[in-house]
């Protein structure tokens, strides 16, 4: 049973529209329940405003936007009839004000003659002020609806999958080959846009061995499973990738529905397929008629599903327009629900068969008519003016059913890489030539015999050749053929309804010169709109074609891009939000650090401690207190996040001499040096310290957060350019944790604690903390005399707390980064990131005198050349040293407020010996420049501070303190 | 996405894998400074096939050659990056 009387046999489900309360059938999608209600106007158009309805009954629905859903789960721009009703859903119209009824907005569609195609370029290429004028305007009127402000309450699902055939569609070419493969014995996935199985047959009444369609249908779909296969529903295939990979959204909860116990509102599947059929159906063309926009104009087909799949007829009083047997089947479907088919408009001059006798016989038919005009009364349709035989003729009518052809649903196909044919019969592009083996079936091949299509399918899934019998009471009918398109029409006959893109405006792009398809879309905005021209391209292609007096094919096609239908961002998201958006790393000592209240700093993927305020202390009083601290007494500081590596072998020394470009082969045993690694461009990448513990084993540190890519480049040298070399490159940092002791009284702390003489400044030997064997290296960073002390990472927490006791005895204690910070800027050392930043060279960072003069490193190339050899004109490393209170970090160096840019302040910090606030920078030709006097200038934050030039160190230029 | 047949592992999708450049612009460190910056900027860049160096990051970590087509995306042959795969 299907049509009105099944409708009340479904139960009830109440929903609202624009505040409106009404009541739907369950299974309705929110266009069908408008319909059912008689609501008619449901939007307003993108440029126009003018009033629009429900058109289609798909994904390829252009006018019937709306917003669905509040708060977090609000989804703005969801086509009316894609969205199944539940109870208690919300929805609200779009780019109205103030009301959807009375819309000043609409005041764009009397000024059209002034907002022609091409809009935006012409006052783009206009004077500046012109488009500063319009630019409120256009962003107002010209709109869609309002993204969700709130965070989505809800979660989404990645998925991976396998499988040996993915069937994408479910109707009856899709159930048939699916059928046909799960039953062979094949991993099998079939997935469906729609809340059913059936396509096609949930709008004709055909019977398929015997079957109804529907039952027919949905008995596929369950032997599908019980083979195995895999059914996904509300799925839709939205990219073709490489690989025979495919995407597929599926929907756990309708737009704007909170969702089930999964709390999982969609999910994305990766379907990784051995093959793949399209079986993804065709989309009706309208036709080009004045007024072809109007509320109750509508695709026939949709008519059709309206009527049979929801039982809602969408008017009394009908008129058939079409352009080739499938109108008919509407006529037929309406005068079944009860409705006045007032005419058949049919556009070819001898229209024959039996289905078009039949129909004369119940209709009035009219031969080589076609729509012109429509009338309207109160936003929607009451008259339709056709052109009969060269005559003009009146029907007074609320339903206008287009039929203007079909257009096979490719995108996969093209986004797979597959090539197009052109079929003339139907005036479409089909399927041509794939590329990974892809294939089309039933309407998407261009086919519409359903006996020939479920055979074919049949095999192609693999099953035996068989016939299917299939009964059909309209009988059988010719292929589809596409309506002609009017030369001229007294009026705005849409192509993009989206768009609001008319013929008119197509015509005016070419007389204005714009020829490529491409061009062509982009200055009319054509297709270009949420539903990427499903409706409207081929009309355009036509008009293009037509002007340029060529065949359509000749005319060219724009690029098929996914996804085939809008996606939310959260599906692409998935769960990588929030805390999720990237993987946390807490160091080993965190609970250490959080117990002598760190605040904390997120550093690379690492969170570390800033600073230890004492209560009442800001972070900045508190990190300048413990700076002082470590130049006074003594600190400890946690290291375990830097990069450590271990290369050992006989030819560990030759691997280092390339991947550094300082001397390091020639290091003694018990020795480190500090070192930097260069790109082969010649700039600098990174910088650390590198230490010799065995004859044949060595330790390399480098930066926190270039620690991925420095093991990439260790592995690119090892592997790529020194395949030859007998060495091991192990990773550390996930295994050593360390921390560093510093300031004039870590050298008694250390002994206390190991019993062993400190080794010297840039020295390192093996020794014991609380019974832990660790390895200790004399480096400094802060200035002072300073020890890293190396243990396993379970272990640190025992070496950690013996070293924190005897700071503390000796009245020092822990300190943050923020103080490290202070410390290093005060001696001038580089940080990847801040000073490393990738533009320079060992020499703009005052570090030319270290390079090895014979190269032999990755980069000596790059430093020969020309731009960086000379160091004239280059950005230098020097130190600023403000004249006025606070400097601003990144602020510019000019010579005046305004002036052009000279450098920028990479760090700045408050002076630990001293008052006053001190910073590195880069600055052109800096290195001559000491003494000068600039201003770090910062626009945005408003500030403007005097500085002075100088060398890049502030403190103990002898070096004097980290000596022993 | 590309299915890069891992000389390792076997076939893993390409989310696995860093591309890190096409075999002709490796600069070795024994290449004279003209030499290595005619690789580094002059590249052949062919439209079509071409080979490309790809590491399985995510994976065994091993480099490979890939021969790769890409117009099609075909990829035509996934060698281990050793001596002998190297020009």
């Amino acid at each position: 049973m299907t049509g009105p009387a099944a409708r009340l046999t479904r139960p009830l489900v109440r929903f609202r529209f624009d505040g409106r309360a009404y009541e739907a059938r369950a299974g309705d999608t929110l266009a069908a329940a408008l319909l059912a209600n008689g609501v008619t106007l449901v939007a307003r158009s993108f440029k126009y405003h003018r009033p629009r309805g429900i058109m289609a009954a798909g994904v390829e629905e252009p006018s019937a936007l709306v917003t669905v859903g509040t708060g977090g789960r609000r989804e703005p721009n969801t086509r009316a009839t894609d969205v199944i009703v539940y109870d208690g859903l919300e929805a609200f119209s779009q780019n109205a004000w103030p009301s959807l009824d009375l819309d000043l907005g609409a005041v764009n569609g009397w000024l059209a003659r002034l907002i022609p195609a091409g809009f935006y370029y012409k006052t783009f290429f206009g004077p500046p002020r012109r488009w500063m004028i319009y630019e409120r305007f256009i962003r107002k009127a010209a709109g869609l609806g309002a993204p969700p402000v709130e965070p989505d309450p809800d979660g989404f699902a990645h998925r991976a999958a396998f499988c040996d055939l993915l069937v994408v569609g479910a109707g009856p070419a899709g159930l048939a080959a699916a059928l046909a493969a799960a039953e062979a014995g094949q991993r099998v996935m079939l997935v469906e846009q729609d809340a059913r199985v059936g396509g096609a047959l949930l709008r004709d009444p055909v019977t398929i061995d015997g079957m109804a369609g529907v039952p027919w249908a949905e008995a596929a779909a369950q032997r599908i499973r019980m083979a195995g296969g895999r059914v996904l529903l509300r799925a839709t295939a939205n990219g073709y990738w490489d690989g025979n990979l495919v995407t597929v959204v599926e929907r756990l909860a309708e737009p704007g529905q909170a969702p089930g116990a999964s709390r999982l509102a969609q999910r994305l599947w990766k379907v990784r397929c051995g093959r793949v059929l399209l079986a993804t159906g065709a989309i009706e063309r309208p036709l080009a008629f004045a007024g072809n926009d109007r509320p109750g104009v509508m695709l026939s087909q949709a008519v059709r599903g309206y009527v049979r799949r929801f039982g809602v007829v969408p008017g009394r009083r009908a008129v058939i327009a079409t352009s080739h047997d499938d109108g008919y089947r509407t006529a037929f479907a309406l005068a079944e629900a009860g409705a006045e088919v007032v005419a058949v408009l049919d556009g070819r001059a001898t229209p024959e068969g039996d289905l078009v006798e039949r129909a004369r016989a119940r209709f009035p038919v009219f031969a080589a008519a076609r729509p012109i005009a429509t009338r309207t009364s109160g936003h929607r349709l009451a008259g339709v003016t056709a052109e009969v035989a060269g005559r003009t003729q009146a029907f007074a009518a609320d339903l206008l059913a287009m039929a203007g052809g079909q257009t096979p649903v490719v995108h996969l196909h093209k986004q797979a890489g597959g090539e197009l044919d052109w079929d003339e019969v139907t005036q479409a592009f089909v399927p041509g030539p794939s590329r990974q083996g892809q294939r089309s079936l039933g309407a998407a091949a261009g086919r519409s015999v359903l006996a020939a299509i479920l055979a074919e399918a049949w095999e192609a899934g693999g099953g035996a050749a068989r016939d299917f019998a299939v009964e059909d009471p309209c009988g059988p009918a010719q292929p589809a053929a596409a309506a002609v398109i009017p030369a001229r029409l007294p009026g705005k006959a849409f192509v993009d309804f989206q768009n609001d893109v008319t013929l008119d405006d197509i015509d005016l792009a070419w007389r204005e010169g714009y020829r490529s398809v491409e061009h062509l879309k982009r200055y009319t905005t054509l297709g270009m709109a949420t539903d990427q021209g499903k409706t409207s391209n081929m009309a355009a292609l036509a008009r293009l074609a037509q002007a340029q007096g060529v065949a359509i094919p000749q005319a060219g096609l724009t690029t098929f891009r996914p996804p085939y239908t809008p996606t939310t961002l959260g599906a692409f998201a998935g769960p990588a939000v929030g805390d999720h958006a990237g993987p946390v790393r807490r160091l080993r000592l965190h609970a250490a650090h959080e117990a002598l209240g760190a605040i904390w700093l997120p550093s690379g993927y690492w969170f570390r401690p800033r600073a230890y305020p004492q209560p009442g202390e800001t972070p900045g009083e508190a990190s300048l207190r413990e700076a002082r601290m470590v130049r006074s007494r003594v600190g400890l500081v946690d290291l375990s996040t830097l990069a450590t590596f271990e290369i050992a072998g006989p030819d560990a020394a030759a691997l280092l001499e390339r991947v550094c470009a300082t001397t390091v082969g020639r290091l003694a045993v018990g020795r480190g040096r500090y070192t930097f690694m260069l790109r082969e461009d010649g700039l600098v990448f990174d910088d650390g310290t590198v230490w010799r513990i065995a004859e044949e084993r060595f330790l390399l540190t480098s930066s926190t957060g270039g620690a991925d890519r420095m093991a990439q480049h260790l592995s690119y040298v090892r592997n790529v350019l020194a395949p030859d070399l007998r060495v091991s490159v192990v990773n550390l940092q996930e295994h050593h944790c360390a921390a560093a002791l510093a300031g004039p009284r870590a050298t008694a702390v250390l002994e206390r604690l190991t019993g062993d003489a400190a080794p010297l400044h840039m020295h390192c030997h093996r020794t014991a903390i609380a019974g832990t064997a660790v390895l200790v290296l004399a480096a400094s960073y802060s200035g002072e005399r300073a020890f890293e002390v190396y243990a396993p990472g379970d272990r640190i927490a025992a070496v950690w707390a013996a070293l924190l006791a005897a700071a503390q005895e000796a009245g020092g204690g822990a300190y943050g980064l923020d103080a490290m910070d202070h410390l290093r800027v005060e001696k001038g050392h580089v940080v990847v990131g801040a000073e490393v930043d990738g533009r320079g060279t060992p020499a703009d960072l005052g570090l030319g005198g270290m390079v090895r003069k014979a190269g032999g490193f990755v980069g000596w190339q790059g430093l020969q050349r020309p731009v960086l050899a000379d160091p004239a004109g280059r950005r230098h490393l020097v130190g600023v040293e403000s004249l006025a209170g606070p400097l601003p970090e990144g602020a510019m160096l000019v010579g005046r407020a305004g002036d052009e840019p000279q450098g920028h302040v990479t760090t700045a910090a408050p002076r630990v010996a001293g008052e006053g606030w001190i910073g590195l920078a880069l600055l052109r030709d800096g290195a001559s420049r000491h003494g000068e006097t600039l201003h770090a200038w910062s626009a945005t934050r408003g500030l403007d501070v005097p500085v002075r030039i100088g060398p890049p160190l502030f403190y103990d230029p002898e070096g004097a303190r980290y000596r022993d | 996405m590309l299915l890069i047949d891992c000389p390792h592992c076997g076939p893993r999708a390409q989310e696995e894998f860093g591309y890190d450049r096409t075999l002709d612009s490796l600069v070795r460190i024994e290449d004279a400074p003209d030499a290595a910056m005619a690789a580094l900027y002059a590249r052949a860049n062919p439209r079509g096939e071409d080979d490309e160096i790809w590491r399985h990051t995510f994976g065994c970590r091993g480099w490979m050659v890939l021969r790769r087509d890409r117009v099609s995306h075909a990829i035509l042959s996934v060698r281990p990056l050793g001596p002998e795969a190297l020009p």
